[in-house]
């Protein structure tokens, strides 16, 4: 009988060690390629990355030199016209569910349907954009390009809008309305002024998720080697040419194509750090 | 502002609409047969499937390379990322828990695009020199491990890269949902004398399970809509091959090869209708799981006290 308990006990001791073992091991299995894959991406990124990836348009085949400019810049004006189109709607509306619409069913439905766009792929937007607009139109365009990012940031901004707000709090409200100001006036001059450092962070959490997104533009923004003058015509971007120069085979392409992932990493990095800056201090602590 | 919030709806209702409508040419000309039926190549006796030179489609190809390679996502992430979200809530010292999350949180916002790009050009080598050689050697036997394709582009390269994709995502949603366990029971669990282990089996993933497997279907929800790294090292081809190591396409990756050069309008809307069909199953994937993550997070009074 004795001997059984202690067997029992030797086994459950065992047991404890092996699964912390394995909890352990499979976090090292998972960092250590994940942080080698983060830091070969900045070495071939910063190895490659030079003053004319800026300055100078993408060259033919043979030829040395040469960046991706024309993508930079296309990228920025789609974004642009992204971030007119989504960031707008997407703070109405995480205003809406924060604060005009906190417990209501339509609230609580909308939501549901914004967590579920987030997981819809972005190739489907893509071909929705494509049919809404490139194939009225007829051809390929940035602005098409722009409202698929654009769609796309709706429901991020929305969410993270809403849990910044929600993380005011209720104090606040309180001391604004006991004032006697309507609550119209104490949401948007007291409470979205209080979040306006999660807010925005959360508008450039968006921002750099949608600027690395390739899909979507595949068939809207379409690229182009050259400038693009007017938002009617195809436009390069700096995922798409990433795309374009990884799949090709030339080795001067790769190169682009390792020091244009340098930026959008760069951009995410930044982006990331903020968000956790923001809401690791003040009232905002504890926000996504 | 409400507008705002109802466009959310419009969204949805628009996209479903501009793909059914754009689909219906192939709905027409094949109904269901869609979804199941192959075409014998009168020439060389082979199975056809998708063979836009005579308008022939079918999408059995690709719901084929889809399952495959989100399956084999799974089955390499999962355990994983169970073990790395209980390391973090359970275990890790409160020093290294910040960095850690930190890190997960960076590599789930990293493109699509970069991580194709680094799986093509290091990934790719890797499986090509070292690991589909043993495999073929150990496994070759069974049929799934079959030397024909020396590329190394293929549905394992495509698992591989889609795990370490969706890695960081179930982590840290099950991390989310193991913290939202309440203290007590772990404590409860603790003064009935267990182990830690025993803790976190009966006190803290019992709790978490619904959660966890919220987690895992986000994952898949992801990973059967992935796009561009998947495109960039499945290989490309519309066929249905046994071996893993074979060619193959998903949903995402012919429409993202075929779709702006597409031959033809009933080309193009069998691309649609296959879009159709990926929108379908990735928002009914994502109702479930939210619902699923939902139910733990919020507190469901029966396992909150």
């Amino acid at each position: 009988m004795r001997d059984e308990h202690k067997l029992r006990s030797k086994y459950r001791a065992w047991e404890n060690g092996f699964a912390t073992g394995m909890a352990v091991l499979s976090t090292v299995l998972v960092v250590t390629p994940l942080v080698a894959i983060f830091i070969y991406l900045l070495y071939k990124g910063a190895s490659s990355l030079n003053l004319a990836f800026f300055t100078h348009n993408p060259v033919p085949v043979g030829e040395a030199g040469g960046g991706m400019a024309n993508a930079i810049l296309g990228s920025a004006i789609l974004l642009g016209v992204g971030s007119l189109i989504g960031i707008p709607i997407g703070i109405a509306g995480g205003i809406f569910l924060a604060e005009f619409g906190r417990g209501t069913k339509l609230a609580n439905a909308i939501r549901f349907t914004a967590d579920v766009l987030n997981g819809v792929p972005s190739i489907v937007m893509g071909i929705a954009v494509y049919s809404l607009i490139v194939v009225p139109q007829g051809h390929f365009s940035a602005f098409s390009g722009g409202v698929a990012l654009g769609i796309m940031m709706i429901p991020t901004v929305c969410r993270t809008t809403e849990e910044m707000l929600l993380m005011v709090p209720n104090a606040v409200r309180e001391a604004a309305l006991a004032l006697g100001v309507p609550n119209w006036r104490s949401v948007l001059a007291i409470t979205v002024r209080t979040a306006s450092p999660g807010i925005i962070t959360g508008c450039m959490l968006a921002f750099a998720r949608v600027a690395g997104e390739t899909a979507p533009l595949i068939f809207t923004a379409f690229g182009n080697v050259g400038w693009s003058e007017k938002l009617s015509e195809p436009i390069a971007a700096l995922p798409l040419q990433i795309y374009v120069y990884a799949i090709s085979p030339y080795d001067e392409w790769h190169r682009l194509a390792w020091a244009g992932a340098l930026v959008l990493i760069v951009l995410i990095v930044l982006a990331v750090s903020l968000v956790r800056y923001v809401t690791s201090r003040g009232v905002l602590k504890g926000a996504s | 502002m409400v507008l705002c919030a109802l466009s959310i709806f419009a969204i949805v209702v628009l996209i479903a609409s501009e793909l059914v409508i754009r689909s219906q040419m192939a709905w027409g000309k094949f109904g269901l047969d869609f979804f199941y039926k192959s075409y014998i190549d009168t020439y060389s006796n082979q199975p056809l499937y998708w063979d836009p030179v005579n308008g022939h489609f079918s999408a059995l190809p690709f719901l084929y390379g889809t399952l495959v390679s989100s399956f084999l996502a799974l089955l390499l992430a999962v355990p994983l990322a169970i073990g790395v979200a209980v390391f973090l809530t359970e275990m890790c010292p409160q020093m290294l828990r910040g960095p850690l999350a930190f890190i997960t949180e960076l590599l789930a916002a990293i493109p699509s695009v970069i991580y194709g790009l680094w799986a093509v050009f290091v990934l790719v080598p890797l499986l090509r020199e070292y690991v589909n050689p043993w495999l073929i050697k150990a496994l070759g036997w069974t049929g799934f491990f079959a030397d024909d394709n020396p590329t190394g582009l293929g549905f394992i390269s495509a698992g591989v890269i889609l795990a370490i994709m969706i890695l960081p995502i179930i982590s840290s949603l099950t991390r989310e949902v193991m913290t939202a366990v309440p203290g007590s029971q772990r404590e409860a669990v603790l003064a009935l004398g267990a182990t830690r282990w025993e803790m976190i089996r009966m006190g803290v993933l019992r709790n978490a399970r619904i959660g966890i497997v919220g987690a895992v279907i986000l994952g898949l929800g992801r990973a059967l809509g992935e796009t561009m790294a998947v495109t960039m090292v499945i290989g490309n081809s519309p066929e249905i091959h046994k071996s893993l190591l074979a060619n193959g396409s998903t949903m995402s990756s012919v429409i993202a090869n075929e779709f702006a050069e597409a031959s033809g309008d009933l080309h193009l809307s069998a691309l649609m209708e296959l879009g159709l069909a990926l929108f379908i199953v990735t928002i009914i994937v994502n109702a479930l799981a939210q619902v699923l993550v939902w139910a733990v997070t919020r507190g469901t009074p029966s396992s909150a006290h």
